[in-house]
């Protein structure tokens, strides 16, 4: 299936990145080559084939409910690009 | 004799008997890393008070004779993946240039508490995703034996940095290929351990199905030092396995007789590099010389593995990656005063563009209409592709391949073909997908000196079994005792 710049626009929409004209050129191209390559997948019959996400069994794990410190408010905050009365700080989100 | 260029293993003899200090030893490695530094450019930021500071207390601990570890006292770098207290742990990326994280990575933690001396944080490609480290977006690191050539990637600072002798040894983190592949363009060993085996608390994800931080040593049993050193269970990982750790250095020195290899014919194919198939296959005479077995073996869908870890790594990186928002850390770029365009803006300009390139991909599979034709296909080839492993160490009991088709490229000449560049993990990347344990030793060198790398390959767990042949054929060849002329 052909991508357009129409699904590029879209995904980049979706990654919630604010692409150039020129990288969506670019990505319209590579990301039409690689999967074009990845297409090489459909040759095997995976019926009924249960899929692998993780290699070691997924369990819940379960621990005692202890009280531990946790990181304190200062240094969690301390790579926030803008903060408020120890709170991260966004623009307004409601208008 | 220049002690920059000897193994833990020697160097800690030294050190208990008091012919070395850690102070001094930092300082000749500090020393070394000026000099050479200049060349190959493999660390992002060196914390020599830091390095001293902890070699003192290492020194007094060595004068104590108490609780001493095979890496008390010994400089070693890591790659800038792992997070670091109060050091600068930038993923080799612009939206984590400034990020200085309040706490340090589990691997750092044991590497600490055993006592070995941190000089630095070393280059990758930005956020894992390369082959070459020429994604770094900070500088590009060079390869010790050719400086116009790559030290192969993701983990090229760790790789180059060892070879150099800049240190002792480092940690990579492998997610298809980022610690053998690299081992084997440097001429160092590279071991990634079962997925599980050692902590990814505090390792910047990249893929979490598939990324496991390893060493990267001057040989193997430096290799065995450092992953008793690292390996274990960690509460703070849920992935990572409730399984006792043997002691990795008993496993040396037993010999490979009886042992039997098992060799892919998928992995010997028409038109791979004449020198690497002569090294590799060099290599597996003299494993039958010291006793073992060899046996043909089939892994017959991994012509596939590159197409399943294209789709699986950048499916779940996509959605790693969707923490770096300009809200929490990292860069933020906020133009106009609205949350969305913050985001979209902050990513555009924080990343690369290899990592914009899979974020890209991975989403685009992930999307509505796209998901069984992309990441559900890949995870079910991905267990026949387990499967393919399952079936063959039934025959054997290690795997032996090359580590990556040619040795080490020219900077430069796979950039502008991305699925070029994907294709130079074709023989690391099914490692990954089926969780098992893989090292990369060197096996000799091309016409042009450019180090080669044997792959072995072991059963989940059996990292022993691993360490155990590669030890065996590193004794009876010298290929490990060379070192780059810089």
């Amino acid at each position: 299936m052909p991508i357009t710049k129409k699904d590029v626009l879209h995904v980049a929409d979706l990654a919630r990145l604010a692409l150039t004209d020129t990288e969506i050129d670019l990505y319209t191209g590579q990301l039409q080559r690689i999967l074009s390559y990845v297409e090489k997948l459909s040759e095997l019959d995976t019926k009924g084939i249960e899929p692998t996400t993780y290699t070691v069994p997924l369990m819940t794990v379960f621990r005692e409910d202890e009280t531990r410190p946790s990181l304190p408010r200062e240094e969690a905050l301390g790579n926030a690009p803008e903060e408020e009365k120890g709170c991260f700080k966004v623009p307004k989100i409601i208008e | 004799m220049d002690i920059t260029s000897l193994t833990i293993h020697e160097l800690s003899e030294r050190l208990k008997k008091k012919e070395l200090s850690s102070v001094g030893l930092t300082k000749e490695f500090l020393a070394r890393m000026e000099s050479v530094e200049p060349k190959i450019h493999s660390f992002i930021t060196v914390t020599a008070n830091d390095a001293l500071e902890a070699a003192r207390h290492a020194d007094k601990r060595l004068a104590g004779g108490k609780d001493i570890t095979p890496l008390t006292g010994v400089p070693i770098s890591v790659k800038d993946i792992f997070c670091t207290k109060g050091v600068k742990t930038t993923c080799a990326s612009k939206i984590l240039a400034d990020f200085v994280p309040p706490y340090d990575s589990t691997v750092v933690r044991r590497l600490k508490d055993a006592g070995a001396v941190i000089l630095g944080k070393v280059n990758m490609d930005e956020f894992a995703m390369g082959s070459s480290t020429e994604n770094s977006a900070l500088f590009k690191t060079l390869n010790p034996w050719d400086t116009s050539r790559v030290p192969g990637g993701s983990s090229g600072g760790s790789a180059a940095s060892v070879a150099a002798g800049e240190c002792a040894a480092s940690v990579g983190t492998d997610t298809g290929g980022s610690i053998r592949q690299p081992a084997s363009c440097c001429g160092v060993v590279g071991l990634k351990p079962t997925y599980g085996r050692v902590s990814r608390y505090g390792m910047i994800a990249f893929a979490s199905s598939l990324d496991q931080g390893g060493p990267f040593t001057k040989d193997v049993r430096d290799s065995a030092i450092m992953l008793n050193a690292m390996a274990g269970h960690d509460p703070r990982d849920s992935t990572s396995i409730d399984a006792p750790v043997p002691d990795y250095a008993s496993f040396l020195g037993k010999g490979v007789k009886g042992l039997k290899v098992g060799i892919p014919k998928e992995y010997f194919i028409e038109g791979m590099d004449k020198d690497v198939e002569a090294a590799v296959r060099g290599a597996l005479e003299v494993l039958k010389k010291e006793g073992a077995e060899l046996v043909p073996i089939t892994l017959p869908h991994t012509e596939y593995a590159v197409a399943v870890y294209y789709l699986v790594a950048t499916a779940e990186a996509s959605s790693n990656l969707a923490r770096y928002d300009g809200v929490k850390y990292g860069l933020r770029v906020n133009e106009t005063g609205s949350l969305m365009d913050m985001y979209k803006r902050t990513r555009d300009a924080g990343f690369g563009g290899e990592v914009k390139r899979r974020i890209m991909l991975g989403t685009y599979s992930l999307s509505a209409g796209y998901y069984d034709a992309y990441y559900k296909k890949a995870s079910q080839v991905r267990t026949l592709i387990k499967n393919d492993f399952d079936s063959a160490f039934r025959k054997c009991d290690v795997i032996a391949t090359p580590t990556a088709p040619t040795a080490a490229f020219k900077l430069g000449e796979k950039v502008a073909d991305p699925l070029t560049m994907y294709l130079s993990d074709i023989f690391t990347i099914s490692c990954n997908l089926a969780g098992i344990p893989g090292i990369s030793i060197p096996c000799g060198f091309t016409k042009d000196g450019l180090p080669i790398g044997l792959q072995l390959l072991g059963k989940d767990l059996d990292e022993g079994t691993v360490l155990k042949a590669a030890y065996s054929y590193e004794q009876a060849t010298d290929w490990h005792k060379q070192r780059p002329r810089l």
